[in-house]
């Protein structure tokens, strides 16, 4: 996903625009999912995809508060700086109609696990010390979701596709 | 503000309130997020943007974005939107199709428009496979794919559609992967900001009834040479690509078709030219 397409971190300021945006389009993503489960009818999931996407927001807003006057600018911009896709966005090929909380939750972990990498290389980055400050603390911040993940992981075992034996799957011909 | 200097747009402004219903896992939800992040990068108001489109499963985007649609008859798209931008050159048309609507049923109509070379981009969602009608081999399906609906695969060699769209005149060809959404996008806008037939094939996953496609994002790279307007060139590096290199792989300096003005046509003695033997 994000991968070599690290965009590069100049500044604070510049640090503080992609976190934003980072969770910006973590919370974009889980509200297309979350759309995509009520229109095929997996409603559980889509309260769990809500609950995500306001879980991001509140981490946005958190971050816009710890920019405070220096600001957010445009984090890069209606494109956004990544070639391929933001780091902490969900991947929307793994998504599928039937999938468990189990499976919503996995897709959850390797989200804040591609976020705790971004932060991690910046934190060890040849940038500027304060870029890497600020950097360490969000990996920190980070790894407390991975974590999150994974004791949330231990209440929604893998369970089977929610729909066995469903008489109109979508592969069927 | 100055009239030329572009909108501040976000991409949820070309969002509109119809929600997708396309599989869970469809590559046709990223291309939605790359087109709506390119209309906000162009910073064009909606309703100076069509989105035409054809039958498929990747001809309902225009339903989901704000601006002018037309969602038309199957393989019919290209005749659609190049109708509209002779009719109005001040709109920016964007014609949406899948490699059935585009290169099947439609396939003359892509010969034409690229040969036309009208001032449009055309974006074609290719899934190697219908996904609407429960995935029966498309023209670039691998000869060897294997279904219920075509035992043993088709056997046939697929369609290219870069070399044949470069071979029919279109003035920009490119490649693009939907699971990239942001080199998606860029590409699009470069593709609508290039004069003449622009032509972006988008490598769009069908999770449904190509479960397989979902190794693409292991297997595109991006194009290793920079694009060259030498159409021969294009050709020869088309012809032995892997079908995988993504980027803009030929940009070409032909003028756009211009319509005759209307003052023009309605001068009885331009029809009079018309019927000239
Ligand atoms: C004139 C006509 N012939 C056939 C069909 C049936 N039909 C609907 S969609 C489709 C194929 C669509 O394939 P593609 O363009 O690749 O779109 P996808 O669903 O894969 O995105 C066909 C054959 C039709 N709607 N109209
Ligand atoms: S059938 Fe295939 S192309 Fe159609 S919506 Fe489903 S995944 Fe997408
Ligand atoms: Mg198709």
């Amino acid at each position: 996903m994000s991968g070599a397409n690290v965009p590069p971190v100049t500044s604070v300021a510049a640090l503080y625009g992609i976190a934003h945006r980072i969770e910006a389009d973590a919370a974009e993503r889980y509200v297309m999912l979350a759309d995509q489960m009520e229109t095929h009818n997996n409603l559980e999931l889509a309260r769990m995809f809500r609950d995500l996407a306001r879980a991001e927001r509140l981490h946005a807003d958190k971050i816009r508060d710890l920019a405070g006057s220096i600001g957010i600018g445009d984090g890069g911009g209606p494109i956004g700086p990544w070639k391929s896709d933001s780091p902490e966005a969900a991947d929307l090929y793994a998504a599928r109609y039937d999938m468990s909380p189990h499976d919503a939750l996995r897709l959850a972990l390797a989200a804040e696990e591609r976020a705790l990498a971004f932060y991690t290389d910046l934190a060890a980055a040849k940038v500027d010390r304060a870029v890497r400050d600020l950097a360490a603390s969000f990996a920190v911040e980070e790894r407390e979701h991975v974590a999150l993940c994974h004791r949330l992981l231990e209440r929604y075992p893998p369970a089977s596709a929610v729909r066995p034996g469903d008489p109109d799957a979508p592969g069927d011909r | 503000m100055n009239a030329a200097e572009p909108l501040k747009c976000r991409p949820s402004d070309y969002k509109s309130e119809v929600k997708p219903i396309w599989c869970p896992g469809c590559g046709d939800y990223h291309v939605l997020m790359a087109l709506t992040r390119a209309m906000a990068a162009l910073g064009l108001p909606p309703e100076r943007l069509a989105v035409v489109s054809g039958i498929g499963c990747s001809s309902r985007i225009p339903a989901y974005t704000n601006c002018y649609g037309f969602h038309g008859v199957h393989g019919r798209s290209l005749a659609v939107a190049t109708g509209l931008k002779i009719a109005r050159p001040d709109i920016t048309v964007i014609c949406a199709s899948g490699d059935g609507d585009g290169y099947s049923i439609g396939g003359n109509h892509f010969l034409h428009a690229c040969r036309r070379n009208v001032d449009l981009a055309y974006i074609v969602m290719d899934n190697h496979i219908y996904g609407m009608t429960k995935g029966q081999p498309s023209p670039t399906t691998e000869p060897d794919f294997d279904t219920a609906l075509a035992p043993g695969g088709t056997g046939l060699r697929p369609f290219n559609p870069l070399v044949v769209a470069l071979a029919s005149g279109a003035n920009f060809v490119a490649r693009a992967y939907s699971g990239n959404p942001n080199e998606t996008a860029e590409l699009i806008v470069d593709a609508i900001k290039h004069p003449g037939f622009s032509f972006v094939e988008i490598l769009s996953p069908c999770v449904t009834y190509r479960p397989d496609q979902r190794s693409w994002k292991d297997r595109v790279h991006p194009a290793p040479v920079t694009p060259t307007d030498d159409p021969a060139r294009a050709a020869r590096r088309l012809m032995t690509d892997d079908g995988f290199n993504l980027g803009v792989l030929y940009r070409g300096n032909r003028a756009p078709y211009k319509p005759p003005t209307a003052a023009a046509m309605l001068a009885p003695e331009s029809l009079d030219e018309e019927f000239v033997v």
